[in-house]
């Protein structure tokens, strides 16, 4: 059947490909310039006419272009043009492509590892079998990762050939490593990959571990190229005065004067730190579209199963992840805005704020997706109802905080409402667009999204610890104190200044954090051998759980292009903050418009790329072609010819 | 009563109560959460929110009541058995022929509505930060806007008379210059504000001067609109570039009277 489809399809193509081919033939033959004059015409077949007026210009013409061409100097370029889309997009989409299929590279083999780690620690061959199915869209995603890489590098050396050479002339030292620790990453993942069962546990578990390794040394160092072009110099108290200075790598003209701190800079770190969790959350979401994609295919009870468990530990990862993110967000945004005043009112309060309303909604829709997936999850289990009460005050909270973080402190108004607001901000609502509204409702979002996995966790199971109601009140009582703490600095920051506010988002931060550890720590003994109501049923969701996996990969996706375009944008016409300007013709911050719609494109892109990593995926566990039998017994081919 | 239309809020509850009393079911809940925000978004403050912002949590509505009927099984049978009763049962048909005629008619209204709307320019939300640059130099003098501070803030613990006699000053040039826009209290509302598209900032609030550096205060003074920077364009500002009228002291006063005024801090250098 797949055959015969695919037989089709190139019959297809081949018949468009005829006629087009006839059509552009037709084209050419009917524009082609013809002597005017029969008689000339002759003569010219006969080669006896002199050249015609136009024929003479032609050939002067080529005379005085080649001559103009041997005499002109040769000239660096500063810039190349793409047509229709310009220079800028093109790396743009080129880069961000590479980007995300990274960011699936490096994020795969550390959940992997860990579920891989925590199977030999278990002795449960599932785990083993469940990093294996991850692990097998590693390979496509590498050499997809590889390709787009070389389109970049490409890109950048045809169209920025100028400014790439500078980065060259400050990094030169790092491309060779770079490099190398790209072979030992293929070298490992490929080992890791093909060495599945074919290896000791440990020996492969070592490869593992050695594939991120080198893969985080691969990221960091890619990390310091892009963020020297946003902070070209470390930190540093230079002058003992015990306010930082900075310390800058480069001179005004732009010469090099510390690799050290070209390579250590300023927003390297914070870069790191934001990308390596950001990776994680990513990667799990994608695996788990992966197991959506292949449960919604699942023709068994089996497949579905297990398809269904791995989409679950997939968005466990990612929302576990996702979780300390806007944390890590948070010390990245004020790492920039320390290191420039301009860029942080830039990003924060000027152009591109609206971005952050966009990525308000993306986050609030991803909590929503999260809680949602795990809700449903609770139909799995049988007893499952207990908890089902809850789910309406989960929501009204997780929908309340997704509303105050996206309000916006400015909101985009006609003169009417302008005039009835008497200014930009609503009275009311714009207490909700400061910071420290959205602190209070991000850290109770992240609470209610714990609570909503505790919810999960205990369905269909019975604790038997002897201090069950003790240990279960004591979870209560530091999970409420926690919100009442995190709600408290929430409404006391408005009643302070922004010097003291700004510090009530630490307090807040640890509360939250500090009772996600204790609850956990309690929760792990008193649900250690519970009594299980019923079985769980891996397969039970309906479709729409495994399309909320989607979505949320989606969320992801999107979101990592538009935070991405935000940290990039920021330089607004410079190449090097500060140092190199941009003075292409794309120089200018294009409108949020035209910039989401840009992300918007490239995630889209992505996403088939992704469909066909999926596919090529799912081939390694579909049977092997066989000949059709026949009704008399011999062989036959699809196609109708007899073996 | 808290900025708050209070006959519109108190009737939603009143609805919501009956249908507690009434123990409703889940879609009759589901429909009055919906209407009732929708209300509450339309009618429910004293000063309407504006269109963008209701939008925008009307979908969060939306997904959120989406994801309540159907986050188990069981939830979204029960949220869809009146509807299929509705549909299937012949003793509803006169009520299901009224619904096929009500939301088509409903869509239309709407679109009536939409259609009627009367035309009006795009109001512009004043950009409230504009990006500084990095240097700045009034009346031959260059100061570096990471660093600088207000040269009169610190007689406020070294010379506290000194301090008073530059925030006099400071209060001098603010009413005879600033507060024809900015207020005799400065919230924006001065007595040409009204006149004004972006309205002129509001020094009372407490997300504006306090988050910014003196530096910024002041450059926003002496360059005032036409010194706005060219990465936001177009910049609609009337504030005059300052520089012109005023000497560099003057212009320092009235940044420290400001801050002294609402009783802010401007923000420190390195602070996030």
């Amino acid at each position: 059947m797949t055959r015969n489809r695919i037989l089709f399809g190139i019959g297809v193509l081949a018949f468009i490909s005829v006629i087009v081919t006839v059509r552009l033939g037709g084209f050419l033959v009917d524009n082609e310039y013809r002597q005017p004059d029969r008689q000339v015409a002759a003569q010219e077949e006969q080669g006896e006419a002199e050249l015609t007026p136009r024929q003479q210009g032609i050939v002067d013409e080529q005379a005085a272009d080649e001559a103009e061409a041997r005499a002109r100097p040769y000239e660096e370029a500063e810039y190349r043009a793409v047509p229709f889309v310009g220079s800028r997009v093109t790396v743009w989409v080129l880069a961000q492509l590479h980007l995300l299929f990274a960011a699936f590279v490096l994020a795969v083999p550390l959940f992997a590892f860990i579920i891989e780690f925590v199977g030999y620690v278990k002795k449960e061959e599932r785990y083993n079998k469940l990093a294996y199915e991850f692990t097998k869209l590693l390979s496509v995603s590498f050499s997809m990762t590889a390709t787009f890489g070389a389109f970049l590098t490409f890109g950048l050396i045809i169209l920025y050939p100028k400014f790439t050479n500078y980065l060259m002339h400050i990094f030169s030292p790092t491309f060779l490593p770079y490099v190398l620790l790209f072979f030992l990453e293929a070298l490992f993942l490929y080992s890791y990959y093909y060495g599945w069962g074919k290896f000791g546990p440990k020996m492969h578990l070592f490869l593992g571990f050695m594939l991120n390794i080198v893969g985080t040394a691969i990221m960091f160092i890619a990390n310091a190229w892009l963020t020297f072009m946003m902070s070209p110099g470390r930190r540093d108290d230079v002058d003992g005065d015990g306010v930082p200075d900075f310390v800058s790598a480069v001179s005004e003209s732009g010469a090099l004067l510390s690799l050290r701190d070209a390579f250590f800079n300023f927003t390297w770190m914070p870069i790191n730190i934001h990308r390596i969790i950001a990776n994680v959350a990513f990667g799990g979401s994608i695996a788990a579209a992966y197991a959506a994609f292949r449960y919604l295919q699942a023709k068994t009870d089996e497949e579905k199963a297990h398809f269904d468990w791995m989409g679950y530990v997939g968005n466990f990862v990612a929302i576990i992840a996702f979780l300390p993110l806007p944390f890590a967000g948070y010390y990245l945004a004020a790492e920039i805005y320390a290191f420039s005043q301009t860029l942080g009112i830039q990003m924060m309060g000027g152009t591109f704020s609206w971005l952050f309303v966009i990525q308000a909604a993306l986050i609030g829709n991803l909590f929503l997706g999260a809680n949602y997936y795990l809700w449903l999850g609770m139909g799995r289990m049988e007893g499952g109802v207990h908890f089902q009460k809850f789910i309406k005050w989960l929501l009204i909270a997780i929908a309340l905080c997704f509303a105050v973080w996206a309000t916006p402190r400015y909101a985009i108004s006609s003169v009417s409402e302008i005039a009835a607001m008497g200014g930009s901000s609503h009275p009311q609502l714009s207490y909700l667009g400061q910071m420290s509204a959205k602190n209070t409702a991000v850290n109770i979002l992240i609470l209610s999204t714990y609570m909503s996995f505790l919810l999960y966790r205990r369905t269909g199971r019975q604790s038997v610890h002897p201090h069950r109601q003790l240990l279960t009140r004591a979870q209560a009582i530091v999970f409420s104190s926690a919100a009442a703490l995190v709600i408290f600095y929430g409404v006391y920051g408005y009643y302070v200044d922004a010097a003291i506010r700004i510090r009530f988002a630490i307090p807040q931060v640890y509360s939250v954090l500090a009772a996600l550890v204790v609850i956990t720590v309690i929760d792990l003994p008193l649900y250690r051998n519970a009594a299980q109501s019923g079985e769980t049923k891996w397969g039970r969701m309906p479709a729409v759980s495994q399309y909320a996996l989607i979505f949320i990969a989606l969320s992801f996706t999107w979101l990592m292009g538009l935070m991405g375009y935000v940290r990039s944008g920021l330089r607004q016409e410079w190449h090097v903050y500060g140092v190199i300007l941009d003075t292409s013709p794309d120089a200018y911050t294009p409108t949020l418009g035209f910039a989401t719609q840009v992300v918007s494109v490239t995630v889209l892109i992505f996403f088939g790329l992704l469909g066909v990593v999926f596919w090529l995926s799912s081939l390694g566990g579909k049977k092997d072609w066989e000949p059709k039998p026949v009704a008399d017994g011999r062989d036959q081919l699809e196609g109708g010819q007899a073996t | 009563m808290w900025g708050l239309n209070l006959p519109i809020v108190l009737a939603l509850a009143a609805i919501g109560g009956v249908l507690a009393w009434r123990r409703a079911h889940t879609l009759v809940w589901l429909l009055y959460t919906g209407g009732a925000l929708w209300a509450f978004f339309r009618f429910g403050f004293a000063v309407p929110i504006p269109q963008s912002v209701a939008t925008i949590y009307l979908g969060i509505t939306g997904l959120a009541l989406v994801c309540y009927a159907s986050s188990s099984r069981e939830r979204l049978a029960e949220t869809v058995q009146p509807i299929q009763r509705l549909i299937l049962e012949p003793r509803y048909r006169l009520a299901l022929a009224g619904l096929l005629v009500a939301l088509p008619a409903l869509a239309a209204y709407n679109a009536y509505v939409d259609l009627t709307m009367p035309l009006e320019a795009p109001g512009f939300g004043r950009e409230i930060h504009p990006p500084p640059p990095t240097e700045l130099t009034v009346h031959d003098e260059t100061i570096d806007m990471a660093t600088a501070e207000n040269p009169y803030l610190h007689y406020k613990h070294d010379d506290p008379e000194l301090y008073g006699k530059h925030v006099e000053n400071g209060r001098r040039v603010y009413y005879e210059n600033c507060f024809w826009c900015h207020g005799d209290g400065m919230g924006g509302d001065g007595m040409f504000a009204h006149g004004l598209n972006p309205v002129p900032s509001n020094f009372n609030d407490v997300g504006t001067l306090p988050a910014l550096q003196s530096s910024f205060v002041h450059w926003r003074i002496a360059k005032g609109g036409p010194g706005m920077p060219a990465g936001g364009t177009p910049w609609d500002s009337a504030m005059p570039a300052w520089e012109k009228f005023l000497t560099t002291e003057e212009m320092w006063d009235v940044n420290l009277f400001i801050y002294d005024f609402n009783g802010f801090e401007p923000r420190a250098l390195g602070q996030h």
